[in-house]
C-alpha cells in the first residue's frame, strides 16, 4: 500500500508546491535568456564601448552615415504602408479561408505557399518579374496594352520603388497575418455569429460587432509580430532595389558584413530595437485585453 | 588465467602489432617520398604522384567556379588536391589562416592563390620560388608579369597565374549610334558621353549602363578607369580639379544612363536581356553574354580621358607558404596551373585571362577570342594608364571602397555639391589612410614609407 500512495503524495505535493509554474517555465527564460537577451545586451555594449572606452561615436558615425536620413525614413514608411494594407488583405484572406465555401482548402493552399519561400528567393521573383524586360512587361506586350516596356524599378521616378518593395512585401508575408488570425477566427464559437444572424445581423455588421472584436487578442499577436518583421526587411530591398533605396537593417548589414565595423551596425542594430520595443508597446497598450475578457 | 588478465595480453598484443605495422608504413613513406622527390628532380613533371595538396585561394570562390576548378582544371593532375576557396564575401579569412599557420609553425596549406597586392601582406610567410621561375623561363610568362611575382625584392614570392581587367561590351545594335568618326577601339569619354546620348535621343530608351547594384563593382569604375583617366591619380587627386571634372561627367552621362543601373550587379544579365546596350564589367561578369551570343556582342577597351586610358589590370598569383607540409607537390600544382592547357582551361571556364602568351584555339570559342582581344588591346594601347587595385588596406578594403561609392550616391543619384562632397570625404579617406600607413600605389606617385596623402 505505502509502495503506492507514495508517488502520489509527492505528486499532490508538487502540485501544491507554489514554485511550480516558475521551474515550469525556468527552461524557457534561461533559453532566452542565453539566446536572445545575453546577445541583445552584448550587441548593445558593442554599440557603446570601443576597446574598453565608453563612448557615443559609433552613434555620431550612424547619424553622419551618407545613408542614415534615407534608410530611418524608407523604413518608417514601410511600416506604415504595409502593416495597414496587410491587415486588411489578410482578414478578408481569413474570411475566405474559414468560410463555409467549395474549395476553401485550395485557396488556403496558395495564400499559404509565399510562406514557404525565403525572403531573398521572394525579391528575386518579384525583381524578375518586373524589371524592364521582365515578366510583367512581357506580358503586357504581348496582351497589347503597351507598345514600349514600361520601366517599373525606376528610382528617379518617386514612388516606383516603394511601390515594388510593398507589392513584394505583401505577397511574401501577409499570408504569415493570415494563419494568426484564421487561428482566432476558428477560435470564435459559432453561437455567437449564429445567434447574430438569427437576430438579423447582416455579414459586414457580424464582422464589425462579433469578428473584429473577438479577434482582438489575435490582432494584437499580428500586429506585434508584423511591425518587428517590417522594421527587419531586408532582403527583398537588397533584391529588388540594389543601392537606390535602404532600410535599417540594410544598413546594419553593410556596416558588419561589408565595412567591417561591428560598432556601428550594433549602433544600427540597437535603433532598431529601441523602435521595435516603442511600438509594440504602443501595440499592447492600444490593444489591452480587460482581464475579464482573458479569463473568458 | 582470469578474464581480465587474459583481455590484457590481447590488448598487448594488438599495441605490438600496431607497432609493427606503423613502422613498415613509416618505412614504405620514406622510401616513397625519395622516390617521388627522385621523379620529380629527374623528370620534373606532373607524372608522379605528388600526393596530398590542400589548396587555399582567396580567389574562383564563386560556387560555379569552386566547381570548375575541382571539375575542370584539377583533372587529370596526378594528386589529391583539396581546393578550399575563402567564404564569399569575407576575404579576411584568408589572411587569418595563413598567419595562424605561420605562428603556429605547422600549417596544413601547400599552395596559395590570390591577388598580386594580398601578397604584399603575407610576404613574410611566403617561400622563395626563384628556382621554379628559373625553370618555367621558358614558359611564355610575360617577363613584366614575372617580376610582379617578385614584390620589389630579388626573391620570386610568387608565380603569375592568370589575370582579369574590366572591359566594355556593346550590343551591335548600339554601334549605328556611334558618334560620327569615332572608333570603337579607341574611344573618348566625351565620345562615350556622346554615344549614350545618341541612343537615349534617338530610340528614347536609355540603354548605356552601370553596375552600380549593391555586389556591382562600379567603385572600380571610379578607382581604375573615371578618376585616373580625369584626375591621373586615386588618392592624391581625390579633390584636385581633374577630379571634379570627371565627377561633373558622370552626373552628366548618369542622365542617359539606364534608371535600373542602382541594381545591377553582373552586366552580363541585362545584356542579354536587351535592357542594357552598351557596359563597363569586369570580364567575369560579362563573359556569360559573350559565350551565349558572340555575334551579338563587340568587346572593346575602355574609354580615354584627359589623362590617358585608366585601366585597372587584375593579376592573379600562386604561391607556397613556408609551412607547407607538401611544398614539392604545391610546386608541381604550379606549374600544373600554368601548363599551356589548363591556362587555355582557365578561360574557357572561369573567364580569367591567361597569363602564359599563346596562341588560344577557336575552340574557346568566338566569344572568349574577342574578350581576350579587347584585353590585349587595353593593354598595349600607347596611352594606357595603369591603376593597380588598393594595396596594404588590410580589412580597411572596403571602407575604401565606401569611401568612392558614397561620393557617387552623394554626388550624381543625389547631386549634392561636388566640391563639398569632395572635401568630407577626402577626411575619410584621409582617416583610412593614416589608419592602414598604405602608401600609394599606381597611378598615384609613390610616398615612400609614408600613408598616401590626399592633396
Amino acid at each position: 500500500m505505502a509502495t503506492v500512495a507514495q508517488p502520489v503524495t509527492l505528486g499532490r505535493r508538487l502540485r501544491r508546491w507554489e514554485g511550480l509554474p516558475y521551474a515550469l517555465i525556468l527552461p524557457t527564460v534561461a533559453y532566452l535568456g542565453l539566446f536572445f537577451a545575453w546577445p541583445m545586451v552584448q550587441a548593445f555594449e558593442l554599440a557603446f564601448r570601443i576597446e574598453g572606452d565608453w563612448t557615443l561615436s559609433p552613434f555620431r558615425s550612424m547619424f553622419n552615415d551618407t545613408n542614415f536620413n534615407q534608410a530611418l525614413t524608407f523604413t518608417l514608411l514601410l511600416v506604415v504602408v504595409i502593416v495597414p494594407l496587410q491587415f486588411v488583405l489578410a482578414l478578408v484572406m481569413a474570411l475566405i479561408a474559414n468560410a463555409k465555401i467549395r474549395g476553401r482548402g485550395l485557396f488556403l493552399a496558395i495564400f499559404i505557399l509565399p510562406l514557404a519561400i525565403s525572403d531573398l528567393a521572394a525579391g528575386l521573383v518579384w525583381q524578375t518579374i518586373l524589371t524592364e524586360r521582365g515578366y510583367l512587361n512581357t506580358f503586357l506586350t504581348k496582351v497589347g496594352i503597351i507598345d514600349q516596356d514600361y520601366i517599373w524599378l525606376d528610382p528617379t521616378k518617386p514612388n516606383n520603388l516603394l511601390i515594388a518593395v510593398v507589392v513584394a512585401e505583401i505577397w511574401r508575408s501577409t499570408a504569415f497575418v493570415m494563419v494568426i488570425f484564421l487561428a482566432g477566427l476558428q477560435g470564435i464559437p459559432h453561437e455567437y455569429t449564429e445567434a447574430a444572424e438569427v437576430f438579423g445581423a447582416g455579414f459586414f455588421q457580424r464582422v464589425r460587432r462579433i469578428i473584429l472584436p473577438m479577434l482582438k487578442p489575435a490582432i494584437q499577436v499580428a500586429l506585434l509580430f508584423r511591425i518587428i518583421f517590417a522594421f527587419e526587411a531586408f532582403a527583398v530591398i537588397i533584391a529588388i532595389t540594389g543601392r537606390a533605396k535602404t532600410t535599417l537593417a540594410t544598413e546594419a548589414w553593410r556596416w558588419q558584413a561589408e565595412y567591417f565595423d561591428s560598432h556601428i551596425a550594433a549602433a544600427y542594430s540597437a535603433l532598431i530595437l529601441v523602435l521595435s520595443l516603442v511600438s509594440a508597446g504602443l501595440v499592447l497598450f492600444l490593444f489591452r485585453t480587460p482581464r475579464a475578457q482573458m479569463m473568458r | 588465467m582470469s578474464k581480465h588478465a587474459r583481455r590484457h595480453e590481447q590488448k598487448g598484443g594488438t599495441v605490438h602489432r600496431f607497432i609493427v605495422l606503423a613502422a613498415a608504413a613509416a618505412c614504405l613513406a620514406v622510401a616513397f617520398a625519395a622516390a617521388s622527390s627522385a621523379g620529380n628532380t629527374a623528370a620534373a613533371g606532373p607524372q608522379a604522384d605528388v600526393g596530398k595538396v590542400i589548396f587555399f585561394s582567396n580567389q574562383l570562390t564563386q560556387v560555379s567556379e569552386v566547381n570548375q576548378v575541382r571539375n575542370t582544371l584539377l583533372k587529370g593532375f596526378n594528386g589529391d588536391v583539396d581546393f578550399i576557396p575563402t567564404p564569399v564575401g569575407q576575404g579576411q579569412v584568408f589572411f587569418n589562416r595563413v598567419e595562424a599557420e605561420a605562428r603556429a609553425g605547422r600549417g596544413t596549406i601547400s599552395l596559395l592563390g590570390a591577388l598580386h597586392g594580398d601578397y604584399l601582406v603575407i610576404q613574410r610567410y611566403l617561400r622563395d620560388l626563384t628556382p621554379l621561375a628559373n625553370q618555367l623561363r621558358n614558359a611564355g610568362i610575360p617577363r613584366d608579369l614575372m617580376a610582379l611575382g617578385k614584390l620589389g625584392t630579388r626573391r620570386q614570392y610568387y608565380i603569375p597565374w592568370m589575370q582579369a581587367t574590366y572591359i566594355m561590351v556593346a550590343n551591335r545594335r548600339a554601334l549605328q549610334y556611334l558618334p560620327r568618326g569615332a572608333d570603337v577601339n579607341a574611344l573618348t569619354y566625351g565620345q562615350y558621353h556622346q554615344w549614350a546620348k545618341n541612343i537615349a535621343d534617338r530610340t528614347g530608351q536609355r540603354r548605356v549602363a552601370f553596375p552600380a547594384g549593391t555586389n556591382g563593382l562600379i567603385n572600380r569604375f571610379f578607382q581604375g578607369y573615371l578618376l585616373p583617366s580625369f584626375s591621373g591619380g586615386v588618392v592624391t587627386t581625390f579633390r584636385s580639379p581633374g577630379a571634379v571634372q570627371g565627377w561633373k561627367y558622370m552626373r552628366s552621362i548618369w542622365r542617359y544612363a539606364h534608371p535600373q543601373s542602382l541594381s545591377y550587379n553582373f552586366m552580363q544579365d541585362p545584356l542579354q536581356s536587351g535592357e542594357v546596350w552598351v557596359a563597363w564589367d569586369h570580364v567575369a561578369r560579362l563573359v556569360n553574354a559573350l559565350k551565349a551570343r558572340p555575334q551579338d556582342y563587340v568587346a572593346f577597351p575602355p574609354p580615354k580621358g584627359p589623362k590617358g586610358r585608366g585601366y585597372m589590370p587584375v593579376l592573379a598569383g600562386l604561391a607556397v607558404p613556408r609551412t607547407a607540409p607538401n611544398a614539392a607537390g604545391g610546386q608541381a600544382l604550379i606549374r600544373w596551373m600554368t601548363g599551356k592547357a589548363t591556362q587555355a582551361r582557365t578561360l574557357g571556364s572561369v573567364g580569367f585571362f591567361p597569363v602564359r602568351a599563346a596562341r588560344y584555339s577557336r575552340q574557346l570559342g568566338e566569344g572568349l577570342l574577342k574578350m581576350n582581344t579587347a584585353v590585349g588591346k587595353t593593354q598595349r594601347s600607347k596611352d594606357a594608364l595603369k591603376s593597380l587595385l588598393p594595396v596594404g588596406l588590410g580589412v580597411e578594403a572596403n571602407n575604401f571602397n565606401r569611401i568612392y561609392t558614397d561620393t557617387f550616391v552623394r554626388i550624381v543619384v543625389r547631386g549634392e555639391n561636388i566640391q563639398r562632397v569632395l572635401n568630407d570625404q577626402a577626411a575619410d579617406l584621409q582617416e583610412i589612410m593614416n589608419k592602414t600607413g598604405a602608401p600609394c600605389w599606381a597611378p598615384d606617385p609613390p610616398s615612400g614609407r609614408r600613408p598616401c596623402r590626399v592633396r
